[in-house]
């Protein structure tokens, strides 16, 4: 292709990038001037470049383009949405016509009189009397004229008669904002060039050592050759001297950088890669040789190569914002589509990150800002209904945190709709009915992530094309990224993509695990702890899950030779522990050796091994064997770190085993609150131990909240209130509690000790399970369970706490643990219960039977309850009362006469299943 | 016209044919990395002047029992895409120019293993010999897949 032509090229989708963006802004600001002239500089640009290099129908739609805006600038013509749009659509046409300019050298046949027509329309639609005799012909002009114009409106006085003017070479009357024949050889003539005698580029040519005098663009753009409409431009400028046109000089910038073709960056990029390589590979070399003459050398060299890759690096990064312009057309495109109301904010559009990763994630944002835009934002009227303000708000930010670009997609709009989300995942089998009964919703939120999943119910022109979100994950995971998501129902969803700042080259933790080595992103790395029996730091084992006694937290760990099934010969081996951590999470790799650091370049994973998530790519070390580089999110998900798994569940399946396990050691979280005698709890129940400032905890009509990892944490102290301790700090216990976690408040941790737990189950209190003897002196043992109950009352009493009201349950349970446990558990969820242990105990309280709605029966004691539910099967009035078997035997078979057998310990399932079948005896009823 | 080059491989005991123009390199393949939960297909990854490639174990692919641990091993060098791959093989053979009359669909009561990775068979005076399909020896990963659509789930 013609240089001059593909340069045009180049630049003109750049400009028309800006005025995507820019247009949409004036919109918005109808009376910035900046926004406006910054826009028409462009499209005169434009115009000018096309008319230079004989582009007659893209001039012409450019002229006209021009000319509304003009009209604008004027204030003519009144800045309206339609007019925008129309603006708009000249320069979606421009693009058209570029395209095919690109792909065949020539500009297609036809004609844009149509829009042309419109365009002019709009424009003399607001025209006043003294633009009035400004005749409308199809613009055609001769296409080797350079279709100069003087851009003084910015310097006139608006308002100002303009005379009719007559343009002799061409024949007829000059269009506003176009300058004759004359005028510009007039200005060409007065102005010293060093250069004339090159006459097809002399224009061009001419007007740099202009510019580089006396730039009298608003803003410079000086990677930009000067057209001759722009140097008519600086002529009226200069000798105008006024307006808001700066004449300052920032011209020598214009030298200052130059276009490079990006293959060759590439290509630079990949041999500086190959260098470091080469560099890592003479030193592992020399440092086996004792006093070698080349140390100086090498040592040079290595310093000259780090430089020499930091250089190149540089010259790959970008702002993230040019990944951004076509956002803000976007968004108006798809409010104006959808008739929705929708603001977007951007923010941190300087950070910057390696070209490579911004073309990559380009695509991924996109979809993700229209998919905000087409289900996130609600209709105006559906805000308004709801209480929200009639436009939405798409917040995108960037900010670079720990050698990682993280970016945040936040709309206040509906929401994700959890049910209908689960639903739609059964119907897709993407999971089948059980799994979905068991996810918190946080997990069934990532199920848009899921392959070949779209909730859309009707296909939009936006999205909703089955292309979703699985696509963008795998997108950004390809480049080592993670995508998360939170979401509340009606509030909106917040996005958050974290990517690496390059991906070419990174620093490594080479570690050994079963005699093999495996590189560690540095990135991800927080520390390394030696552990060993003897040591200070030992791992511990909980029901054979491994823990780490890190200062005052206990860090999961995972030995790195079973997660990835490896045979290690010996286990006892020094070992060290590699705290990484993973978007919030913290967990510790034990390995066997750790080696050195070492820059890598990473190699994309094989095809083959895709499907491998624990890796996220190869490399050849300095001495050229290949190791697998680690991906620290693979590992985490592996290892099942992901704290969305550990849930309630967990906690009331651990307290069951702690109370089955008889003589068997349990680790015990020993603390004080309230009274003098020390507490008790297991320690595996707890998920940290927190101490936080008391002045964080905030209160609310449901009690103290602190906001903890990002979410409102309700904090439940034992002894009643918030005190905090002598440094003005609150011991905080934190337990996950499915989807969200749960504080109670301790005066004070004492000790964590190993102690066989054999609780006196006697005690009645509301949160005490008994009393153990631990480490000599009677410790009340407390029922996390029970605090749970109570702040999740505090969760679930605005959603259904009334409907509930009116269920009531009776509870037969002969085990007290359990009956203490789900009790509470029941009322907190706003149900009327009534407890008892035998059966003797329930004829002797002469129970009236209608009054319950849901019988729940334990059938784990054989004989008790099987004496329990004849004494039901006798009675007409409790045949009609619907029965829920509980157990804890999974696939226990149950009696024909129940509804349904739930797990003691699914305390999500329990509820939703009582809720089922109260309502179903409602309706035979 | 009607015949073309194949190099001989052997792989357990039976006699294969790869088209030449698909082979980049025969090699002795040293200093393999394993990749742990990986395909029990691929047998890892090594050097080869400077590029990572995928080895892939021939035996394992087709459903054979793996080899002595003194055997001595050989590999044919495979560009795809743009990876580089290399199948481990027994032993190589020599160039042959096959003419495509001896040539023979695959007999339907083959292994469905084998058959998806063989493209014909050629009768040799004194053997047969297996045409392999460079292609399809190649793509388990995205099978494996297909196999397990819920995975991102």
């Amino acid at each position: 292709m013609d240089d001059l032509l593909s340069e045009f090229l180049t630049e003109t989708a750049e400009s028309l990038e800006v005025i995507d963006a820019e247009l949409v802004r004036f919109e918005a600001e109808p009376n910035d001037q900046g926004i406006l002239n910054n826009v028409f500089r462009l499209v005169h640009t434009i115009k000018g470049t096309c008319g230079f290099l004989g582009l007659p129908r893209l001039e012409a739609v450019a002229h006209a383009g021009e000319t509304l805006l003009g009209r604008f600038r004027d204030g003519t013509v009144d800045v309206t949405p339609a007019a925008v749009t129309l603006v708009l659509e000249s320069i979606d046409q421009i693009k058209v016509l570029l395209g095919h300019l690109e792909d065949h050298q020539t500009e297609p046949e036809g004609s844009d009189a149509d829009l042309i027509k419109r365009l002019e329309h709009a424009a003399d639609g607001g025209l006043t009397a003294d633009a009035a005799p400004e005749p409308a012909p199809a613009p055609a002009p001769e296409p080797a004229k350079p279709a100069g114009e003087d851009n003084g409106k910015k310097a006139r006085p608006e308002g100002l008669a303009d005379d009719v003017r007559w343009d002799e070479d061409l024949g007829r009357e000059l269009r506003p904002g176009e300058v004759s024949l004359a005028e510009l050889e007039a200005a060409f003539a007065s102005v010293e060039v060093e250069d004339f005698s090159n006459p097809p580029d002399a224009p061009e040519e001419a007007a740099e050592p202009v510019a580089a005098e006396a730039t009298a663009e608003p803003e410079p753009q000086p990677e930009r050759p000067i057209e001759p409409g722009d140097l008519a431009a600086l002529l009226d400028a200069g000798s105008q001297a006024g307006g808001d046109v700066d004449v300052s000089s920032s011209g020598p910038r214009a030298a200052q950088s130059i276009r490079v073709n990006v293959d060759v960056l590439e290509h630079l990029m990949n041999m500086v890669s190959e260098l470091v390589l080469t560099r890592n590979q003479l030193l592992q070399m020399v440092r086996a040789m004792e006093d070698s003459e080349f140390k100086t050398p090498l040592q040079r060299l290595s310093n000259i190569t780090g430089e020499l890759q930091e250089a190149v690096m540089k010259t790959r990064m970008q702002p993230i914002g040019n990944a951004w312009k076509k956002i803000p057309r976007i968004v108006r495109d798809a409010s104006t589509d959808l008739g929705k109301k929708i603001k977007l904010v951007m923010e941190g559009d300087q950070t910057e990150l390696d070209r490579q990763v911004l073309e990559l994630i380009r695509d991924p944002l996109t979809h993700m800002i229209r998919n905000s835009c087409d289900h996130g934002i609600e209709l105006p009227a559906d805000r308004m209904a709801v209480g929200k303000p009639e436009g939405g708000t798409i917040i995108l930010r960037a900010y670079h945190e720990g050698g990682h670009i993280h970016i945040e997609l936040r709309d206040d709009g509906a929401g994700l709709k959890t049910g209908r989300i689960r639903q739609k995942a059964i119907e897709k089998g993407v999971v089948t009915v059980e799994e979905a009964a068991n996810m918190s919703d946080q997990q069934i939120h990532r199920l848009i992530f899921a392959p070949g999943f779209s909730t859309a119910e009707k296909v939009t022109n936006l999205s909703g094309r089955g292309v979703g979100m699985d696509v963008v994950k795998t997108n950004i995971e390809l480049i080592g990224g993670a995508v998360d998501l939170v979401s509340r129902e009606g509030d909106g969803t917040t996005f958050t993509i974290k990517i690496p700042l390059t991906l070419a080259i990174v620093s490594a933790l080479i570690v050994g695990s079963a005699g093999q080595r495996f590189a560690v992103p540095q990135l991800s790395v927080v520390e390394l702890v030696r552990t060993g029996s003897n040591k200070e730091n030992r791992i511990e084992n909980i029901n054979g899950t491994q823990v780490l006694r890190l200062r005052d937290r206990l860090l999961p760990v995972m030995p790195l030779n079973s997660a990835l099934k490896l045979n290690s010969k010996d286990e006892n081996a020094n070992r060290f522990v590699i705290v990484m951590q993973v978007a919030a999470h913290r967990f510790g790799l034990v390995v066997d050796e750790v080696f050195d650091t070492e820059e890598i370049v990473v190699k994309p994973i094989s095809s083959l091994l895709r499907d491998v998530t624990e890796y996220s790519g190869s490399t050849i070390l300095g001495d050229g064997s290949v190791i697998m580089i680690l991906d620290p999110n693979g590992i985490a998900r592996l290892a099942a770190f992901d704290t969305s798994k550990t849930g309630t569940q967990t906690v009331a399946e651990e307290t069951r085993k702690l109370v089955e396990q008889g003589d068997q050691k349990t680790s015990l979280l020993v603390f004080s609150a309230g009274a003098s005698e020390p507490k008790a709890c297991p320690l595996s129940l707890v998920t940290r131990l927190e101490e936080l400032e008391i002045d964080r905890f905030e209160m609310t009509n449901r009690g103290p909240v602190v906001q903890y990892r990002g979410q409102l944490m309700p904090v439940i102290h034992m002894s009643g209130s918030i005190q905090g301790n002598e440094n003005g700090r609150q011991p905080i216990l934190v337990v996950n509690n499915g989807d969200s976690v749960v504080g109670i408040g301790v005066d004070r941790v004492l000790d964590i000790t190993e102690d066989v737990l054999k609780v006196d189950i006697g005690d009645e209190t509301p949160g005490i399970l008994g009393t153990a003897v631990i480490g000599g002196k009677a410790t009340e043992v407390i029922d996390i369970g029970h605090f749970l109950s109570q702040a999740d009352y505090d969760w679930a009493a605005g959603m259904t706490g009334e409907k509930k009201a009116q269920s009531s349950v009776l509870l037969f349970e002969s085990n007290p643990f359990f009956r203490n446990m789900l009790a509470p558990l029941l009322q907190a969820s706003g149900y009327r219960v009534t407890s008892v242990a035998t059966i003797d105990e329930a004829i002797a309280a002469d129970i009236d039977p209608t009054t319950f709605d849901v019988v729940l029966a334990d059938v784990d004691n054989d004989g008790e309850a099987s004496r329990f539910l004849e004494q039901l099967s006798s009675d007409d009035k409790w045949r009609a009362v619907p029965r829920i078997a509980l157990s804890n035997s999974e696939g226990k078979s149950i009696a024909a006469d129940f509804a349904s057998c739930v797990r003691k310990s699914d305390r999500h399932g329990l509820l939703a299943v009582i809720d089922q079948t109260a309502s179903l005896k409602g309706r035979a009823a | 016209m009607s015949s073309q080059e194949y190099i001989t491989l052997w792989i357990g005991g039976q006699l294969f044919g790869a088209n030449v123009s698909r082979i980049h390199d025969v090699f002795a393949p040293t200093s393999i990395t394993p990749v742990p939960l990986g395909p029990k297909e691929v047998a890892g990854l090594l050097n080869l002047r400077g590029r990572i490639v995928t080895a892939i174990d021939s035996r394992s692919r087709l459903g054979l029992p793996p080899r002595d641990e003194e055997a001595s091993i050989m590999a044919i060098g495979i560009e795809k895409g743009n990876e580089s791959f290399g199948l481990i093989i027994d032993e190589v053979g020599e160039v042959m120019t096959l003419d495509s009359k001896d040539r023979e669909d695959v007999p339907t009561n083959l292994d469905p293993v084998w058959a998806q990775i063989a493209s014909g068979v050629y009768r040799l005076e004194d053997r047969l010999l297996v045409l392999l399909d460079i292609d399809k020896i190649l793509t388990f990963g995205s099978e494996a897949e297909a196999d397990r659509p819920n995975k991102a789930a």
